[in-house]
């Protein structure tokens, strides 16, 4: 029997690999994800910052965009249309992070796009896939052709990741931070892009369904670590990297969030094709007057997690919250919790001491600037 | 050694109890980074929160599995919280509780009944 809006979860194309290593499965964004394996999760994070870990992203949905008249450049134009980025200017071969904001200047994700010479190749959250697929195509459609594309997608990420893809046979000596280009590894042909969500080097690969197992095979053959989605949030928050649906949503803007970088010059007031995406107004306002609230990095004083919802107070006293945490986690590598949250740009200098209320007691971290990690990308 | 289906462990000598957590439990946490005990002196009743284990994946509380007062804790795991991990059933016992009716702990699981649970 089934009934609507109880539909099992989807499973990638690598889930039988995860259960003959041992995985923890769990639910996450309508799929059955590897959580940890037997190894653990604070290896499975030291092996991203030490070694080379891989992990299963096939859950994020993965797009591609064509212009139905003029070629690539009249794509990215049709994008910008949605996004405070600039993509007119994406050299072939290169990818940048984008912002897909609403009217109100609040971020309906973030996703990665591509410039593969003839179209766009766009990776979205998994748990925005199918928003974001409708919303490209509603506004989109008359511009452009739409594919939401069944593609597998392996992230291969740490200081051992370029030498692991090059035991498999691939040739990534020309490839930077933020590049992307059609490889064969393990003898399968894939388009890859050096990039990923741990501040490490490494590469996130694109695979028909078919060729994933043996590929991934390949890599662990060659000295990858599986690592579960455990050990990726705890790598991207020590990397200062949001997530989506937790420390940025529909209602923080990008300047709120601390990602001004994705609000490209040229769409700024003096830039070359100013505004002109949801949102611009409060946009281009907060970036001229300020936001009223400040995405940062938290470091608790002492060992105890500030976790997701964590009430954040200007001082011991303090009768009202001042903001919340967001997303909170303990660093493997930080050496200790770790956390992100909104504070008022008041109380969001590095260093200013501000409390947490966990399990009804105040303590103390002081805000620091983001990464906790330094990233190591290849650049 | 006794077990409660919070899966904790007992066990007792003369009038003191004490209280760790399964090596399953362990391992359903996950690696343990953070581990709060409560104070030599405190008095408990059953049920009430009194130590709190924090894995990389989340919170969890250990209740009281019966009523006492606290007469000894082990800092080793709250120093190493990975002790946890390591040695569940050993090294990393998390306090150590005086109780009046030791006939309470009649009422927990032999190890046999515990895997016939976790089973």
């Amino acid at each position: 029997m089934s009934h609507d809006g109880d539909e099992s979860p989807k499973r990638t194309p690598l889930h039988a690999l995860h259960e003959g290593l041992g995985a923890r499965m769990v639910p996450f964004a309508g799929w059955e994800m590897p959580v940890q394996y037997p190894t653990g999760i604070l290896k499975e994070h030291a092996a991203a910052r030490e070694g080379a870990a891989l992990f299963d992203v096939s859950h994020m949905g993965q797009v591609t965009l064509r212009a139905r008249e003029g070629g690539v450049e009249a794509a990215a134009l049709a994008l910008e249309s949605l996004t405070p980025a600039a993509l007119a200017k994406l050299a072939p071969g290169r990818q940048r992070y984008c912002l897909l904001t609403n009217e109100a200047g609040g971020i309906l994700d973030d996703l990665m796009v591509a410039n593969r010479g003839d179209h766009l190749h766009l990776v979205v959250n998994a748990a925005n896939a199918d928003a974001d697929f409708a919303h490209l195509a509603e506004q989109l459609s008359g511009a452009c052709e739409l594919e939401r594309l069944d593609r597998a997608l392996i992230a291969l990420q740490g200081p051992e990741a370029a030498r692991i893809v090059t035991a498999c046979g691939a040739d990534v000596s020309a490839m930077k931070f933020m590049d992307v280009a059609e490889i064969e590894v393990a003898g399968r042909p894939a388009v890859a892009s050096r990039s990923g969500y741990t501040g490490e080097d490494g590469f996130e690969i694109s695979l028909v369904p078919a060729d994933a197992p043996g590929v991934a095979e390949a890599l662990l053959a060659a000295g990858a670590t599986p690592a579960g989605l455990g050990a990726r949030d705890s790598l991207r928050l020590e990397a200062g990297l949001p997530l989506h649906g937790s420390d940025i949503d529909e209602t923080t803007s990008p300047v709120e969030a601390a990602l001004t970088f994705a609000v490209a010059k040229a769409r700024r007031p003096d830039g070359a094709r100013p505004g002109g995406f949801p949102g611009a107004e409060r946009i281009l306002d907060e970036l001229e007057m300020g936001p009223k609230r400040l995405r940062v990095g938290l470091k608790p004083e002492g060992r105890a997690p500030f976790r997701a919802h964590v009430p954040l107070f200007e001082s011991e006293a303090a009768a009202e919250p001042a903001g919340e945490v967001t997303s909170g986690a303990f660093g493997a590598t930080a050496g200790g919790p770790v956390a992100m949250g909104y504070l008022p740009p008041a109380f969001a200098a590095p260093g200013r001491e501000v409390w947490g209320e966990v399990r009804g007691k105040r303590l103390s971290a002081t805000v620091q600037p983001l990464p906790f990690v330094p990233h190591r990308h290849h650049r | 050694m006794k077990f409660t289906e919070d899966h904790e462990w007992l066990v007792l000598d003369g009038d003191v109890v004490t209280v760790g957590i399964t090596d399953h439990a362990a391992e359903q946490l996950g690696d343990v980074v953070f581990v709060e005990l409560p104070e030599v002196g405190d008095e408990f009743a059953e049920s009430a929160e009194i130590a709190t284990i924090e894995s990389v994946k989340a919170a969890s509380e250990i209740n009281a599995p019966v009523t006492g007062e606290i007469v000894a804790i082990n800092a080793a795991i709250v120093e190493n919280p990975a002790l946890v991990n390591q040695d569940p059933l050993g090294e990393a016992w998390f306090f150590k509780m005086k109780i009046e009716d030791t006939s309470a702990l009649d009422a927990f699981m032999s190890e046999d009944e515990y895997k016939a649970f976790i089973a």
